[in-house]
């Protein structure tokens, strides 16, 4: 097998995995710092008791989020070796950013979290919180700057084959960073704030911890609720955003091989690359290029438009994008149903409700995969778009067999790991909260 | 010194602070994890062990994720060298550092499996413990280059007795840092036992400095005539020896404080005989990585000199402040 595409899967692995743990953190430390706020302004043991179970999950998953993350930071540079030489004066920035400004924060103040409950004041406490909460979305804020330069090259000019920058701010605030940045974070509060619901529902289940479970159900459902109905006008502004600066990525998630006025917005189909064909298509009319451009007859450009060896693969990207739409309708419908229930006083007695929020925990991370599939292999033969092709990207002196073995090692141990965190997850959460103190 | 030149010479700088920090500061845990089988010989021991690290290994690891990436950013193509190079050598690394990750937490949940998990917490400390020092002798002694920077050699022109030399300094600082941190943070039989060990360790610093020394003199004796490597190889030694004195007196927070002090005096020494290259090359000197061909553009490099010079310190106070959150001796029961 050849090096590109063996990197390909070990990069697409090992972010993958890592992307399990951040969306997680995301949502579990906007609880936290909700509830530890509640504490300091109520004083009520209560609001202390919940914090401090999920500050325990926090540090298991934060763990996890470590472990992963070191990975994927060093692999550009042993796996993606040109990739480093020829954009590093701009790629390798918000890295070195993302590590003084935020990692920083929160791993130093994640062990004030943890451990110092005794030993310092509340309000420095409740700090702590708000710090590991704000360094988390900031460290996001930087790696999604990095990937959506990718996307999105802005503020730097081609010098002897080299990328080299001219103006930050155009390179930070490059055209796909806001939109990317608010939809991965409502992704993020999505997974966290489902997570903690269905473990809140599932003692309601079980009656256990019913005051506990009560208070945690009804701040998750409310961020919940929230979230995923705003993520349907964020996936839209992604949507428009794709169709403007990489046409050739919004023709392959529609499946759309040919230029039209009036496009029509594909929902099921089998798109078969070779024959440029979808089979079984159900679509409705005009309404792709109504969504984008806010015009039923603009021209939506297809792939007939782009050299043939520049343009995506088509499947894998459609597949992803619909399947993680299809989730977010699913995701907006519970929402919905949620918001009833919470209102009605339901939510927390209604049995198949409750067993749909367990049954439910699983399903943003599917759509969070889904969707960066989508958005990476729609980006597909770039690494940079129209810079660098992703071929041109990889490390010359590395043999294939290197990367297939470290593959596999990285398999296995990911595999490994993912069986563990399971297993102690389920038993932190079966011992339940009550212990007061983390640790 | 014109503005690039300027940059060039400030990164430098900072990533040598950076990567010394990471030293210093992961240096006390990944010791004490290399040495967790002689300094705790039940769980409890083992426990206090990990309490008194606990709160920091993950701010510390942060040290070298930022010196990393500070590297990229500021020298892409000494990282792009450096990491696709060594490529097998970086991936052990890699896998001990996510095992080290995940160790104590797994060990502290998953009673049935603890032998395995404090094995992977002590193999993790070890091997990137031994293969940071290598990494960084092979880069003082200068690897095979080609024109276009990248690594000609294999896994094993990486094992050659220079850096292996090195190596085992770098493991033997870590190790004083190691002993002297939970000496410092423990009482009863743990610290009894790290103070039986420093005696030993201490004596394994001072054999593998005479040892890099050596293997300087007939590698390469150049790089002693300068004045500032024998400044920082004083310190290294006045550091060394008020170490014992201080741990004999008792004083473990002082002997800590010189452990730190020696290991910074070793990245003194590098800095001196390195400078102002990031890859040598064995043979032809002409292809040697240095600040001056490696580095990012004058925008670049400006830019991020503000976040750092602005960040740094900050980073600096609140790491401070929370280490004395934690000062004082570990509660052993959870
Ligand atoms: C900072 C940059 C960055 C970020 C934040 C991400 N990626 Fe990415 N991704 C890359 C930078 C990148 C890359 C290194 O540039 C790759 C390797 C080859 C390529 O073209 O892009 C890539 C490839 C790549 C592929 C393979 C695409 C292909 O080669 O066909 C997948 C499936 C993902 N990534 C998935 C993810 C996931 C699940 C992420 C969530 C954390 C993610 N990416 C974040
Ligand atoms: C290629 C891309 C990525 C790289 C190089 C990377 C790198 C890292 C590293 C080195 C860590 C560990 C930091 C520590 O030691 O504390 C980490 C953790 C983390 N990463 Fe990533 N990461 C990537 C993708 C992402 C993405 C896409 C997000 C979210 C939008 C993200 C969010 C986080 C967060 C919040 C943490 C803290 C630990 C956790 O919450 O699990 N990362 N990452
Ligand atoms: C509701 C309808 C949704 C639409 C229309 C939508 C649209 C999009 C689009 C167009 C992209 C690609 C962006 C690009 O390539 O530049 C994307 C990516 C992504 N989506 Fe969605 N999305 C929706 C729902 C969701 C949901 C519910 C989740 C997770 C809970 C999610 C998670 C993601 C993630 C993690 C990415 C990759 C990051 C990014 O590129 O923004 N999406 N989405």
């Amino acid at each position: 097998m050849d090096v590109v595409l063996l990197s390909r899967i070990q990069f697409a692995v090992a972010a993958g995995f890592h992307f399990i743990f951040p969306p997680l953190t995301f949502g579990i430390t906007l609880v936290i710092l909700v509830l530890e706020t509640l504490y300091l302004k109520s004083d009520e043991e209560i609001y202390k008791t919940i914090s401090s179970f999920l500050i325990k999950i926090l540090g298991l998953i934060f763990a996890l989020g470590v472990a992963t993350g070191i990975v994927l930071e060093f692999s550009f540079g042993t796996n993606w070796s040109q990739y480093s030489r020829l954009v590093g004066d701009i790629f390798g920035a918000p890295l070195a950013a993302e590590g003084i400004l935020a990692f920083f924060l929160e791993s130093v103040f994640l062990g004030v979290l943890l451990f110092g409950r005794n030993r310092v004041s509340r309000k420095v406490y409740w700090l702590s919180a708000f710090l590991v909460f704000f360094g988390a979305h900031l460290s996001g804020f930087w790696i999604i700057i990095a990937n959506s330069w990718m996307q999105t090259p802005a503020g730097y000019v081609m010098e002897g084959g080299r990328a080299v920058l001219t103006d930050f701010y155009a390179a930070v605030f490059n055209p796909s960073t806001v939109i990317r940045y608010l939809h991965t974070m409502l992704a993020g509060w999505i997974t966290g704030s489902l997570f903690l619901a269905g473990i809140a529902a599932w003692y309601l289940l079980n009656k256990r911890h019913e005051a506990i479970s009560k208070i945690i159900m009804k701040i998750s459902l409310i961020i919940y609720i929230f979230s995923a109905l705003a993520q349907f006008a964020s996936g839209h502004s992604s949507s428009v955003q794709v169709t403007k600066t990489q046409p050739e990525k919004m023709a392959a998630f529609e499946a759309l091989w040919n230029t039209m006025e009036g496009a029509p917005l594909s929902l099921f189909g089998i798109p078969v690359e070779s024959e440029q064909k979808t089979y079984l298509e159900v679509s409705v009319p005009k309404l792709l290029s109504l969504l984008a451009y806010f015009d039923p007859d603009a021209k939506v450009l297809g792939l007939n438009e782009f050299k043939p060896d520049e343009r995506p693969p088509v499947l894998l990207p459609y597949l992803s994008y619909h399947v993680m739409i299809a989730l977010g309708a699913l995701f907006a419908l519970l929402a919905a149903v949620g918001a009833l229930m919470l209102v009605r006083g339901t939510a927390y007695t209604a049995r198949w409700f409750l067993i749909a929020l367990i049954a439910a925990i699983p399903l943003p991370h599917l759509a969070n995969e889904f969707g960066w599939i989508a958005a990476e292999v729609g980006r597909q033969p770039w690494a940079v778009y129209r810079v660098l092709k992703t071929a041109d990207a990889v490390s010359v002196v590395v043999p294939a067999w290197q990367v297939l073995f470290s593959l596999i090692m990285f398999s296995l141990i990911y595999v490994l790991l993912f069986i563990i965190f399971i297993v102690i997850l389920l038993k932190i959460v079966k011992k339940g909260p009550g212990t007061g103190e983390a640790y | 010194m014109e503005t690039l030149a300027f940059l060039q010479t400030s990164w430098y700088v900072i990533i040598g602070i950076l990567l010394a920090g990471y030293a210093i500061l992961d240096g006390f845990d990944l010791g004490a994890g290399a040495l967790l089988p002689f300094l705790a010989r039940d769980d409890e021991e083992k426990l206090s062990v990990f309490n008194s690290i606990w709160p920091f290994w993950d701010g510390n690891e942060v040290w070298l994720v930022t010196g990393g990436a500070a590297l990229f950013a500021a020298f892409p193509h000494a990282y792009a060298t450096v990491f696709s190079g060594f490529y097998l050598a970086l991936m052990l690394v890699l896998f001990a550092l996510i095992f080290r990750a995940v160790a104590m937490e797994f060990w502290y949940y998953d009673e049935k499996r603890r032998a395995l998990w404090s094995g992977a917490f002590i193999a993790g400390s070890l091997l990137p413990s031994l293969l940071f020092g290598v990494a960084l002798g092979n880069v003082i002694i200068g690897v095979p280059l080609a024109a276009s920077m990248d690594f000609t050699g294999n896994f094993f022109t990486l094992l050659r007795p220079y850096p292996l030399a090195i190596g085992l300094l770098g493991f033997s600082a870590i190790l004083m840092q190691g002993v002297t941190f939970i000496a410092m943070k423990t009482d009863g039989a743990v610290q009894k036992r790290a103070r039986v060990l420093f005696g030993k360790v201490w004596t394994i610093f001072i054999a593998a400095l005479a040892l890099s020394f050596a293997v300087t003199v007939v590698y390469m004796p150049e790089s002693l005539t300068g004045p500032y490597v024998w400044v920082a190889a004083v310190v290294v030694i006045t550091a060394w020896l008020l170490c014992r004195r201080f741990a004999s007196a008792g004083k473990t927070g002082l002997s800590f404080a010189m452990s730190s002090l020696s290991f910074a005096g070793l990245w003194g020494i590098v800095g001196a005989t390195h400078f102002p290259n990031l890859v040598k090359a064995s043979g032809d000197a002409a292809l040697s990585i240095t600040m001056y061909n490696a580095s990012s553009g004058e925008k670049t490099l400006t830019v991020m000199l503000w976040i750092a010079l602005i960040g740094m310190p900050i980073v600096i106070l609140y790491t401070t402040f929370v280490y004395r959150i934690f000062r004082g001796k570990v509660i052993t029961a959870k």
